[in-house]
Order: structure tokens, then sequence, then C-alpha cells
């Protein structure tokens, strides 16, 4: 109720505010033919933002005030007595009764003596506090309004002014995206210093058990907290993923780039693509209960011993989930390279393929590098199907068809539920998060920087 | 000019021959190249296939599920309750509430699982040999609220006798679709012999039916109740973040592309926070997540499990998707239609605004729905700001506890009793999938009819081959 | 149209070149077209273009931009096979032999028969290696020696050798415009082609360069069957024994060098070179 009267209040300052600058401005123009500098509509909308922005500010304060400002009237209403006698529990609780009261709900129970008086003047005070409130910020926009009107001229350039604010509105927005970065590179730091006050970087960096113990436990016992088993279980599963992405994702965008007639191209290329678009816990359900059992019958048939869920299965999966991407950049960088140097390698009598191998892919060599990091810093980033397929064994070991950890499953495993951040057991997460993101942040800016440079060569 | 390539009638043979003598060679290398490249098309295709026939084989037979039609009686002799209170003359709303309230716990203290024994062993043939506990694996346990909300909506039921619909429990579905071995031995097996018999009995004379699957969709998740366990939470959490994103990602991610490529002056920050942006993009969703525990949860002390934090995230994450695309697609536009504007007499924004923006309109709203779709799936942000809470009830505002559908994937797929959420899972995926190809299909339709329209949209990249 | 065209073709299998005071002999024909059409998609780029074309002897194509002397030299060897959507019909035979045939296959048919682009195109890669490409490919270099002795004769016959024998090794991307033109004509020569077709290999190159390189074609003359497409009138009078004028996908006249510039049979060839069209 209230809400929708302020809105209407909002919503009438500033139609009226709009009609006043549009007519006003176009005053001159009817009586002695002055040129006015802008458009009525934007002496309209100048004297809406003019109007609209003291209102809004006026209510601002009062929302964020106001909820104090009643309820120390409320306290005020309670006998001494009785307040001093109630913890910080009781309180609130006195102060919803009266709150229900004056909203007409009522109240279980036995009224206390002061109760009822206490409610029936809340409310009174609520409804003179949102009338004056209304009245303010009402007053506040017409005070602007006048201000802002009576400097209506034809001269008065309300074209750029609107502009200018329409300019910052967009700045603000695009500081948006800085801040994210700040706010990361901030919170990543600050936490995960606040980890190394428990635990030495020393034996952060370069421990090779991980084995973090939780508070129940002997007290200083924090546990060990090696990044090496997840760190070689990160690497070990991109790795696997790159082995199966590359090849096919490579292959499959030269054969749609060089050989596929268009209209294979036009049907392939978008299908091929689809597993982009997938979200990637739907992979994760798919690994350990499809393909690792699938692994783990294979391996059983050759006499191997692959666990269901292993560094095998999350890499192989990673990797059908990273086809795409690899294919759809390198299929971009190879249309990328002009093709008069394909030109100049079939001229001289080159098969298709001598000429792909010889000189399409090393003029291309740049940008698919560039494309691969980019690959695998997702796969280093990559989350899910790790948490569901990689079998969550924090253990340092060289043999991928055993179950294995990585920094993103930790970071889940220790966060979860968990945000009271106080011993090293939940901020590890954030000492993990700075190392992905650090490592990620590499592969990235190298990586966007060739395939720029590889870019601006060929434009 | 001392010559050491011959050349003459003689060298051209020769040459000729040594051309051919590696020919064989060389074609079987352009075979065997062009043979990889399909054979690479063949397996990313198949690999497609594989997961689509996956998913569907498991998560379709979950869509229909085994019903149980019951005659329920209202036996007074169980029911013994004081008829529901009415409201009393100049009685607050407060202590009204208090007295249905106390009202409603004594309903729900009375031994429903006895009218649900009761209306089975109707339905069960005279004198069938099985006990009390046995026969009540049969129904879902919800069974008994379904039919004591029924008492507490109408109390005039008491002494009558209606048909309800309720859900056959989830080891007695895995029994009927033969998700469970039928030749396992007792021990392996979760129901009694009595229960399968009888089962099998229901199924016989009609009792038990497959359906579709309503609960599915329409009820939110459960624990004791697998069968029952449902999408309604997740989805209207899901529902609550894209609205976060869509309300918040979309302009701020427009608007920040419209200043960084038309207004922005090209200086060293600009390339700055293009870098910036272009990173931000690639950063983990991992680390989105640590960013919303630290920032928003632990700093700002916004509640846990809530859809606006999720989508508060969300947002951030597809941010720089949504000016990414933005740019490029305001960059497509023709340089001629800006100077045409410019030359108009046109200032910058109303070039920008009036011009350039409804050219790119279509390109710019299927990035958006692709980024939303993006966030839509997302799943391990969302773990790390409390989202994968189990949450029993349908959240009425962004700030209640909710899961959404991806998290709840991730729920369904831990549970123990892998027979039945195996299914429910794929199904759920179904579900996610469906809005996914629902939304790109919507982003497709849309900017076909848009550019349809706008003739000068951003045209194919082919470049013409040169002369 | 095309009956024109057929009346102008010299009829007789040999050409007299006696315009050219030291290449006085008669050719024998190398290359035989006949109706020769070109549909890029549904849009026709030929009209069937018939024409002769002698050995050991310069012919230049000229015509207006777009008229398809580009399009019809790339069926010479079998280019237009790389691009989509192109269907070349009619028949193109090399010394008697239809290059369409599936037997001689492309690839032996484009060491036969090399072509130099409009724009210079040299491999990202050294000089030594854009030059020992082909040779390369086509098994033509027993040894290194071999493969060394033919990059040097290469670079020495397109003029180069002097210039770059110090840099062999640096990327040939690094030279000048006319160097690297003259470096993509060592590349078409490496593999001692038979006919060399070159598609304005001067336009994109400053008139030094052009000079030197029109020195070049007029040495390669001597063991080589030119076919140059050019768009300077001055450039085709100075280079070619024969000219054949291009109109809207169609071959207007065709014949000797000196006839076509002096006294052209056809209004429209002779508007073309009065300068009237194009
Ligand atoms: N790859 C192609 N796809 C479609 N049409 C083409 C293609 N290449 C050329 N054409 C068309 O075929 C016709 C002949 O083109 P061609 O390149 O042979 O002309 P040209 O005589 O070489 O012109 P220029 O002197 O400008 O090089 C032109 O109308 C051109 O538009
Ligand atoms: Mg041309």
């Amino acid at each position: 109720m209230n809400s929708f009267i302020i809105a209407g209040l909002l919503l009438v300052l500033l139609g009226v505010a709009y009609q006043i600058g549009w007519t006003k401005s176009r005053g001159p123009v009817t009586t002695n033919g002055v040129k006015v500098h802008s458009r009525p509509q934007y002496h309209g909308s100048l004297l809406a933002i003019w109007t609209l922005v003291p209102a809004v500010i006026v209510l601002g304060l009062w929302a964020y005030f106001g909820g104090d400002i009643t309820r120390s009237f409320t306290v005020a209403q309670i006998p001494t007595d009785v307040v001093t006698s109630l913890d910080q529990m009781g309180l609130n609780g006195a102060i919803q009764r009266i709150q229900q009261i004056a909203s007409g709900y009522g109240v279980t129970g036995e009224l206390a003596p002061y109760e009822q008086a206490a409610g029936d003047s809340l409310r009174s005070f609520q409804l003179l506090t949102f009338l004056c409130v209304i009245a303010a910020a009402a007053a506040a926009g017409i005070g602007a309004l006048l201000y802002a009107r009576s400097r209506i001229t034809p001269c008065l350039r309300a074209r750029n002014m609107v502009e200018q604010v329409v300019t910052v509105l967009l700045l603000a927005c695009s500081a948006i995206a800085i801040l994210t970065t700040v706010g990361i590179v901030a919170s990543l730091v600050t936490e995960a210093y606040r980890f190394f006050t428990f635990i030495s970087p020393l034996d952060f960096f370069f421990g090779t058990v991980w084995n973090p113990k939780f508070s129940s436990t002997v007290a200083g016992d924090y546990g060990q907290y090696g990044l090496l088993p997840l760190l070689t279980g990160t690497l070990m599963i991109s790795i696997i993923a790159m082995l199966v992405a590359v090849p096919v994702g490579l292959m499959a965008a030269i054969y749609l780039s060089q050989y596929a007639p268009r209209k294979v191209r036009a049907v392939v290329k978008p299908v091929i693509e689809i597993p982009a678009g997938i979200p990637t816990i739907v992979y994760g359900f798919f690994a350990p209960v499809t393909v690792g059992p699938f692994l783990r019958d294979v391996g059983g048939l050759v006499g191997l011993p692959i666990s269901a869920t292993s560094a095998l299965t999350a890499g192989i999966v990673m990797g059908i989930m990273i086809i795409p991407f690899i294919s759809s950049l390198s299929d971009d960088i190879l249309n990328q390279v002009p093709l008069a140097l394909r030109d100049g390698a079939f001229g001289p009598g080159a098969t298709q393929s001598e000429t792909i191998r010889n000189v399409l892919l090393p003029a291309a060599l740049p940008g698919i590098v560039g494309a691969f990091l980019l690959a695998v810093s997702r796969a280093i980033g990559e989350t899910m199907i790790v948490v569901l397929a990689a079998g969550n064994s924090p253990v340092l070991r060289g043999n991928p068809l055993e179950p294995v950890s990585t920094i993103t499953v930790s970071i889940v495993n220790q966060l979860t539920g968990d945000t009271d951040f106080a011993g090293p057991q939940s901020l590890v997460g954030f000492a993990l998060g700075l190392t992905l993101f650090v490592m990620t942040l590499c592969l990235n800016v190298f990586a966007l920087y060739i395939v720029r440079r590889f870019r601006e060569q060929y434009e | 000019m001392t010559d050491i390539i011959p050349t003459g009638h003689r060298a051209t043979l020769e040459r000729a021959k040594l051309i051919r003598a590696g020919l064989g060679r060389r074609h079987l290398q352009e075979r065997l190249f062009k043979g990889f490249g399909m054979a690479a098309i063949a397996l990313a295709l198949g690999f497609v296939a594989l997961l689509f026939a996956d998913v569907l084989t498991k998560g379709l037979p979950a869509f229909t599920q085994s019903n149980l039609r019951l005659s329920v009686t209202y036996d007074p002799e169980v029911i013994g309750v004081d008829p529901a209170p009415v409201r009393a003359a100049g009685q607050s709303d407060a202590d009204f509430r208090a007295a249905n309230l106390k009202w409603q716990r004594d309903v729900a203290l009375l031994n429903w699982n006895k009218v649900v024994e009761a209306s089975l062993r109707a339905a069960a043939p005279a004198d069938y040999e099985i006990d009390s506990r046995q026969i009540l694996t049969i129904a879902e346990t919800n069974a008994r609220h379904q039919i004591r909300d029924l008492f507490v909506a109408d109390p005039s039921l008491l002494g009558k006798t209606v048909t309800v619909d309720v859900l056959a429990s989830a080891n007695a579905d895995n029994w009927i679709k033969g998700n469970i071995d039928r030749e396992l031995g007792d021990a392996q097996q979760q129901l009694s012999p009595a229960a399968r018999g009888l089962i099998d009995q229901f199924k016989a004379n009609g009792t038990i039916s497959s359906g579709f699957s309503r609960s599915i969709f329409t009820n939110v998740d459960s624990r004791a109740a697998p069968a029952a366990a449902g999408l309604a939470g997740a989805f209207m959490g899901s529902f609550y973040m894209m609205l976060v994103v869509i309300i918040l990602a979309v302009p701020i991610g427009v608007a920040s592309a419209i200043y960084l490529e038309e207004f922005a002056p090209k200086s060293r920050l600009t390339d700055l926070i293009e870098v910036n942006i272009n990173n931000l993009a690639a950063v983990p969703s991992i680390v989105f997540g640590l960013l919303g525990a630290a920032v928003f949860i632990n700093y700002l002390h916004l509640p846990l499990s809530a859809p606006l934090v999720g989508g508060l995230v969300l947002t951030l994450m597809t941010l720089p998707t949504i000016i990414i695309a933005t740019r490029g697609a305001l960059q497509g536009v023709s340089p001629a239609l800006r100077q045409a504007a410019l030359g108009m007499g046109a200032s910058r924004t109303q070039m920008v605004f009036h011009h350039v923006l409804p050219v790119t309109f279509p390109s710019i709203l299927t990035a958006t729905i692709i980024g939303v779709a993006q966030a839509l799936g997302e799943t391990a942000p969302l773990l790390l700001i409390g989202m994968n809470a189990f949450v029993a009830s349908v959240p009425a505002t962004p700030l209640d506890q909710a899961t959404a559908l991806p998290v709840q994937i991730y729920l369904w797929q831990a549970n123990e009793n892998r027979n039945f959420f195996e299914a429910r899972t794929s199904a759920a995926i179904l579900v996610l999938l469906g809005f996914m190809i629902l939304l790109n299909a919507i982003a497709i339709f849309l900017r076909t009819r848009l550019e349809k329209r706008i003739r000068e949209g951003p045209r194919n990249g082919h470049a013409r081959r040169q002369g | 149209m095309d009956m024109l065209a057929g009346k102008v073709k010299m009829t007789h299998q040999t050409v007299n070149s006696t315009m050219n005071p030291t290449d006085a002999l008669e050719r024998p024909i190398r290359l035989h077209a006949k109706d020769v059409t070109v549909h890029y998609g549904a849009k026709q780029a030929l009209h069937g273009i018939s024409i002769d074309i002698p050995d050991r002897a310069v012919t230049s194509f000229i015509g207006p931009s777009g008229c398809g002397k580009s399009t019809f030299l790339r069926c010479i060897n079998r280019m237009n096979d790389t691009i989509e959507g192109a269907k070349v019909g009619g028949l193109i035979e090399l010394d008697g032999e239809n290059i369409y045939d599936p037997s001689p296959d492309v690839v032996e048919l484009r060491a036969r028969i090399g072509m130099v682009f409009q724009k210079p195109n040299p491999f990202p890669k050294s000089i030594y290696e854009n030059v020992a490409y082909g040779p390369k490919i086509h098994g033509l270099a027993r040894s290194k020696t071999d493969l060394d002795e033919i990059v040097v004769s290469s670079l020495r016959k397109a003029g180069l050798f002097e210039e770059v024998k110090d840099r062999l090794n640096e990327p040939g991307t690094g030279l000048s415009g006319g160097q690297q033109q003259r470096l993509c004509i060592a590349r078409a020569i490496a593999v001692s082609p038979e006919v060399i077709l070159m598609d304005e290999p001067c336009s994109a190159l400053d008139p030094i360069a052009t000079a030197i390189i029109e020195e070049l074609i007029d040495e390669l003359r001597e063991n080589y069957t030119i076919v140059i497409v050019t768009h300077s009138m001055q450039q085709a009078a100075r280079v070619s024994q024969r000219t054949a004028f291009f109109h809207l996908g169609n071959l207007i006249e065709e014949g000797v060098t000196e006839d076509i510039f002096t006294n052209p049979i056809n209004k429209q060839t002779r508007d073309y070179i009065m300068g009237r069209i194009g």
C-alpha cells in the first residue's frame, strides 16, 4: 500500500515535471519565433531528472534511518522499568507485539497495561511520519522543479545536460565490471592472507599432503594443506581433457572449414557446438553414471584396473565438453587466414592436405595456440565435472586411472555450507581460489594477447 | 645463364615420372587426412548423440510414475479430534490464528498412517497376509499428509469415504518399472516379499496404474518421500535468479558496452578495461562463488541460500559475456550509418540510441538470451553461497531459501536411492535442457524475425574471394 | 558474339609471331580451349571461351574489370576447383590431353601449369622454404644439394638471387612488394612448369618493380609458355606476342598483339583500347 503511494507520487512528479519542461520550452517558439537550442523532450527530461533526484534522496534517507527512528519511538512508549527488565530478545519481542497491535493484526495472550496505548500511539506516529516523508519528498521535488523551471531559456543546453547524465550513468555501469575484478582480487587476497596466518605459504604451496582436520579435534591442529596433490590432479585432468579435445576439435574445425560442402557445414557446425551450451552439471552426471562404468568395464577387459571415478573419466568427459570450444575458435581462426596464402600452396600443386598442413596451420598456429590456452584455462577452472567424476581423493600420485582431487573440488568441499570464515578449514578455499585465479589469469591474458596479435596480423 | 634445371622434352618426361612416383603416397595421405577430419566430426557428433541418448533413455521413464487409487475412509474412530475452531466475535486475528494452529497441530498428531493402511488393505484381496509396516512401504510416505490436508481443508469429510490418488513409494515404483532386478534375493530387495506380491496384485487389479508424473513439476524437493520429490522449489529459485540477472545484467551489460564502444575515449584505461572484461569472461565460475561468499554473505550479511544473492553472483558472471557480445554487435554496424546520422546533425547520444542501437537490437537480444541461458545452467558458484541447502518449500520471495535447477540435479544425483534417483535426476536434466533449448529457440526465432525487419543487421562474415 | 570470336580465332595449328623480330619462329599450340563456361552458383561468369595458346610465347588477356579474365586463367590450372560452387564446362587441353580428365590429376597438372597471383603471397616462412616448397612436395630433389641448386637457380631465373643471397633464411614476408612478387615467381618456376599463368602480377607494384618483372617475363618466354592478365595496355603491348580481349564473359577478339593494338577488327576492342570502355 505504502509503496504504491510512493511509486504513484514519483510517477506524478515525473509526469508533471516532464510536461512542464516540455511546454515551457515551447513557449518562446510560438510567441516570437526564437530558436531553442534543444528539442522539448530534452527540457522535459532535464526537468524530470531535476525533480526526481531530490525526491528520491528524501525517500532514501527515510528508508535508511526510518527503521531506527520508529524503533526508538516504540521503545520510548514502553515504560522504562519494563525496558530495563528485558534482555535484547525480550525487548525485540515486546516491540514486535506493539507493532502487531499497531497494524491491527492483534496479539495472542493477555495485553500488558501499556501495550494497547503504545500500539495506538505507534499507529498514529507511523501515519504521521509517513505523511511527513511524502510531503517532504514532494516538497523537495517541487522546489527543485520550480528552480529548474526558472532556468529554462531558449539557449539552455538541455540536450547536452541530459546527455551528460546519460553518459555518467553509462560510465557507472562499465565501472561495475572493474569493481568485480577489484572485488575478486580483494576478497581472495584478504581471506587468503588470513589463511596464511594459520598455515605458512611454504607448507601450502609445496606441501605434498592434503589432510584438513576439522576444529573438533585437538585445538591448534588444523591438519595439512599441501597444494601439490590437488595441483597434480588438476593438471592431470586438464592434460587428459586436452588430449581428447585438441585432436578432435582441431580436425573437426579443419574438416568443416576446408573440406565440408557448405550445406553439410551449415548443419554440422551448430550441432557440434551444442555441447558448449549444455550445463556442466549434466556432464558431471553423465561422467560417473555412464562413462566411468564403461571405462571400468573396458579396463577390466584388457586387465587395467580403472576406477569408475578417476582422472581419466573426468578428463575424457571434460574433453568432450571442450571440443566445441576448440573447434569453433579454431574454425574462426582458420577462416581468418587469407585465401591468397592457400592459393599460393595450391598454385605449385600441393594437395589440399599439404596446403592445410604446410601453410594454413603454420599461419594459424599462434591463434590456435591462443585458443588452446583458453581451453586449458577452462579445464583448470571447471568444477562440476571433477566434483562428480574425479573421485575426490586428494593423494599425490601419478596414475590417471585412479581417483584424484583438484583445486576446484577442494574449494567446493571446504566451503559448501560453511560461511563463518574463522579457521583455515574454510579459509583455505580462498587460498585455493587465489591460486586458481592467478593461474587462469596468466593463461587468459597470455592467450588473449596472442589471439589479438594474430587478428591484427591479418587485418 | 647457367641452367641447373634442364628443360626440353626429355627433362619434362623425367620430371613427370618423379612427380607420378610420389602421387600414390600423397593421395593416400590426402585421403587419410580427410578421413581423420571426418572421423573427428563423427566423434564429435557421436558424443552429442550419446549424451542425449543416455539422458533421454534414463530420464524419460521418470516422467511416468506409479499411482495408487485408494478409497479413503475418514473413520471417526481413528480421527478423534475436536471440530475446527470457528472465529468468535471480537476475537483478534492473532488469537484466531493461534486457535487454528492448535487445531491443526492436534490433527497432525493423529495416526494418519492408520487411515492409509486401512485404505490399502481395502484395496488388497481379502485376508492377504502382510503386516502393517510392510503394507505402508507401498504408498509413498507423503500419502498421509495428502489425506490429512484434504481433511484440514474440508473437516466435513469426517465419516465419509473419498477416492484419493496417492503416489506409490519409490521402491514400489522401482519394482514395477523393473529398475531393480526381480531375481535378486530377499536380502538385497528393498521391499519384503509380501509387499512385492501385493504390488503385483495391485498392478493386476488396477489399484496401481502408471501415469504422467505431475509431481516432478508441482512438488518441492522431499527426502522422506522420494517419489514425491519435485522441482517446483528449484524452478522458482531459478526463476528468481533469472529475474535478477535479466533486471541487472542486461541493462548494465548493454550500457557498459555502449559506453566502452561509443563514448569512452580510446586510452590506456579503456584498453585496460577491455583486457579486464575479456579476462573476466574467462575467469572460472567458482571464483565468482568465492566472491559471492566473501562479499555478499560474509561482508554484506545477505541471507544464505537466497535467490537474490545467487542472482547477483550470476549477474556478475554474465556481465562480461553480455558486454563482449554487445560490443561485437556495435562494432558490426557500418560506419556509413553512423556518418549518416552524425551528418544529419545528430549528437553522439542520439546517433547511438536512435540509429545504432535499433540496428543491433537483434544481436544484443540473442547474446543476452544466450548469456542468461548460461547463467541458468551454472552450478558451482551457487554451492558456495549455500544454495545447495535442502529446501522443502517454494520460495515466496527472492530472499527466501531456495535451490536452483542445476543445484537440484547435483543434490539428487547424490541421493542414496540410486535406482530411483538416477531416473529422477535424468528427468530433471531433461527439464533443464528443455529450458535451455527453449531459450535458445526463442533467441533464434526473435533474431530471424527481427533481422528480417531490420535489413542492415550484421552481415555474415563471409569474405568474397578476391579475383 | 561467339561466332565472331570463332572467326577471329586462328584456325591453323601454328601461330606466326612475325611481329616480334627476335621470335620469328612458328610456335606449336600448347593449350587449346573450347567453349569453356564457368558458373559461380547461379551466376555465369564465362560464356564459351575458345582460344589456342602457343608454346614459348607470352599471351596476354585484357579486358574491363569483372569480364572473366581471372576466371578463365584459373580454369587453366584448375584453381577454380578450390572455390565452392564454381562449375567449369567445355574443354581445355594441354598438349592434346584434357586437363579436366581424372587421369593426369590436378596435382600433377598444377606442377606443369604454375600460377603467380595478383597480390604477392609468400608463405610466412623463410625465402628458401618458399622456393623449396614445390620441389619438396613433388619430390623433385633427390638430395639436399639438389634442392639447394633448384632454389638458387629458380631465384636466379626470377632475378632475385643477388638481392637475397645473404638472407635466404629470413622470412619471405619481410621482402619488398616487388621482391615478394619475384619470390612468388621463383616459387612457381621452381617446379619447372611448362606453362606459367600470371594474374596481374604487377598490379601491386611500383613502376621500377614492374619494369624488372616485365624484363623477367621476356626472359622466361624462352623456356616457358606464359599467359598474363593485365590491365595495362602498354604492358600487354610490351611483353606479349599475342593478346586476347575479354568482355562480359566472352572472348571478343584474339590475335597477334601488334594487330590487336593497331588494327582491331571488333568495335568493342577498339573502344576498349582507345579507353572508351573499362
Ligand atoms: N568466387 C566467386 N564467387 C562468385 N562470383 C565470382 C567469384 N569470382 C569471380 N566472380 C564473378 O565472376 C565474374 C568474373 O570475375 P573475374 O574475377 O574473372 O574478373 P576479372 O576479369 O579478373 O576482373 P578484374 O580485372 O577486376 O580482376 C565477375 O562478375 C565476378 O563478380
Ligand atoms: Mg582478376
